[in-house]
């Protein structure tokens, strides 16, 4: 179907992210982002065509089993794949975690903390439905309002790394990924993420996932660094 | 006015380089290269440098037309890197430092490599791909340190082509890499190969694992040239590291990126990453091939730098390490 007579607005550029541009538009009346997977000139035509294609659909698949689960993803309401856009609900008011966190003073200690839970209760029910997300940083989590967060304020996007996997390995390395960035980007929050751990210590099945975080970890410090 | 004399061995170059507030006065390489399907191992590197820093040092301070006594720091590279070699290294900056009577500052690689793509090119505060036989990271300046937000999580790009490059017998003269490079050039068809990044970080091994395997086959069959593998690998693995650094780059709000390291010197890398920076309308630092691949004046200028900022290292812990982490060093000569 044409989308832009059959009731979308033309699309606004607001941003490009990682790898996508991410369109402002109204679906049907409905505030929507469109993320754009464009080409890459910079990527063999072969490989670019085949890795949009596949995160595309991948991405899709993801946030609906999420959805399902009642972890909080944006809906989708149409994919285009063609030029591989997703069309979705846009989460309205939102700001990343990473502003969320930058912008933090008073009480920082006690509203990381309850980020932390949150995060890593929303963690454990996603690899518990054996989506992991690929791509796990601050700016890939929106939050719905900034005042008394809850779990259901917390949304997670971009899932065009994920994969669905039961193994411990491929949940422990999802985690290595976050670990890397949270601690990268926010500085001193060791204990945060800690917290992050705890929590999602406490879900069942979690424990072979974090037996795997300590190895990939060891592989990282063991690792030689020649030249 | 400054000048600092930098000694780096930490894997197969021995360099040593002297600098004076910014300015190159000299950078002296000799490179122990071993025979096609080779790679080097520590005794025999140490060796070549034991055999060789003399006159790569008579050579440095001629270059220089500078005498010891116009030096105000001796720099060495304390790690990451292979022991022996390092220590080989080690000893001789220790030995001078003391005959000279200056100071020592002991410098990490990793933050050398970075320092120099800085001075010359400019770059304030680039997202940096540091991409070498050893090392393979994304590394942004944050709050006085180089904090690493994408990484190998097993193998570096280096070692990888290095590898393979032995697979295929190329070379190691002037380096494997520069082999392959030239090969895939004329390359055409290309192979599918695995593609693994996991968020800004990536994995090579299953990668290395997989050409290595269907290498033979495929040419035995006359289903592809040595050529096409070439080029199929370095677009595979090329695509990995300009996508993890653009993932940096959206991440941290940088619109500047700085290519470091021995890998840096490929032309078809810059290509690929000048494309992925102009259509995000950034800029990429250029690239000088004398300062990517490991040299004196890169240990020189991160010396000069941390001894400008008040840093020295007590005789007694002059000592080397094969790991060492550039997160680990607090940046004391930039703003927080
Ligand atoms: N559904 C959405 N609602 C509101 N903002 C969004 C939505 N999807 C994406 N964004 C914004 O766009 C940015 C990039 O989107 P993302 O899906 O992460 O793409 P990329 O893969 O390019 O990083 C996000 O960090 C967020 O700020
Ligand atoms: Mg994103």
């Amino acid at each position: 179907m044409d989308v832009e007579s059959e009731g979308s607005s033309a699309l606004r550029l607001i941003k490009q992210g990682a790898e996508a541009r991410i369109y402002a538009a109204d679906f049907l009346g409905r505030p929507t982002i469109v993320k754009e997977r464009f080409k890459k000139k910079f990527r063999h035509n072969v490989l670019d065509d085949k890795l949009r294609h596949k995160r595309t659909m991948q991405e899709v698949r993801s946030m609906h089993r999420c959805r399902k689960a009642g972890i909080a993803t944006p809906t989708v309401f149409f994919i285009d794949s063609n030029d591989y856009k997703i069309y979705m609900e846009e989460v309205q008011n939102s700001i990343t975690v990473r502003d969320y966190i930058n912008s933090l003073k008073e009480d920082k200690e006690s509203n990381l903390r309850k980020l932390a839970k949150i995060i890593g209760t929303i963690l454990a029910s996603m690899h518990n439905i054996q989506v992991i997300h690929g791509d796990l940083t601050t700016s890939n989590m929106l939050l719905k309002k900034t005042n008394d967060i809850e779990i259901a304020d917390l949304v997670l996007i971009d899932f065009g790394l994920s994969s669905i996997s039961s193994l411990a390995e491929d949940k422990g390395v999802d985690l290595y990924v976050l670990e890397r960035a949270f601690l990268s980007t926010h500085p001193n929050t060791e204990d945060a993420f800690k917290v992050i751990l705890d929590t999602y210590k406490t879900f069942k099945g979690s424990s072979e996932a974090l037996k795997k975080l300590d190895e990939v970890r060891l592989r990282g410090r063991k690792r030689t660094m020649v030249g | 006015m400054v000048t600092a004399i930098g000694f780096e061995g930490s894997a197969n170059k021995l360099g040593i380089g002297i600098i004076r507030d910014g300015k190159v006065l000299s950078n002296v390489r000799h490179t122990y290269i071993t025979p096609p399907g080779q790679g080097f191992q520590p005794r025999d590197t140490a060796k070549h440098h034991r055999d060789h820093i003399l006159s790569v040092l008579r050579k440095a301070l001629d270059n220089a037309d500078v005498t010891p006594d116009e030096i105000d720091c001796v720099c060495y590279t304390k790690g990451p890197g292979m022991g022996a070699p390092l220590v080989a290294v080690a000893i001789v900056a220790r030995t001078v430092a003391q005959l000279w009577n200056k100071p020592i500052v002991a410098v990490n690689h990793c933050i050398a490599h970075i320092e120099m793509g800085r001075l010359v090119t400019g770059a304030d505060n680039p997202t940096v791909l540091y991409v070498s036989g050893g090392n393979t990271q994304v590394i942004a300046y944050l709050m006085n340190r180089y904090r690493i937000f994408g990484e190998t999580i097993d193998i570096a790009v280096g070692n990888c082509l290095d590898r393979f490059a032995r697979v295929l017998k190329l070379s190691n003269d002037p380096s494997p890499g520069y082999n392959i490079e030239q090969m895939a050039k004329r390359g055409k068809k290309f192979i599918e190969l695995p593609y693994t990044v996991k968020g800004m970080d990536v994995s090579f091994s299953g990668i290395l694992s997989y050409i290595e395997d269907i290498a033979q086959k495929k040419l035995d069959g006359g289903e592809c040239t040595p050529e096409d593998l070439c080029f199929s690998l370095q677009e595979t693995l090329f695509a990995m590291l300009v996508e993890i650094t653009e993932r940096a780059m959206a991440h941290c709000g940088s619109n500047e990126v700085l290519i470091v390291g021995g890998v840096g010197c490929n032309e078809r890398l810059q290509q690929m990453m000048r494309e992925m920076v102009e259509e995000r309308g950034a800029t990429l630092c250029a690239t000088d091939e004398r300062y990517c691949i490991d040299n004196g004046a890169m240990i020189a200028q991160a010396g000069w730098e941390m001894f400008s900022s008040g840093q020295v290292t007590p005789f007694n812990e002059t000592w080397c390490t094969q790991r060492y982490r550039t997160d680990e060093v607090l940046v004391t000569w930039r703003d927080g």
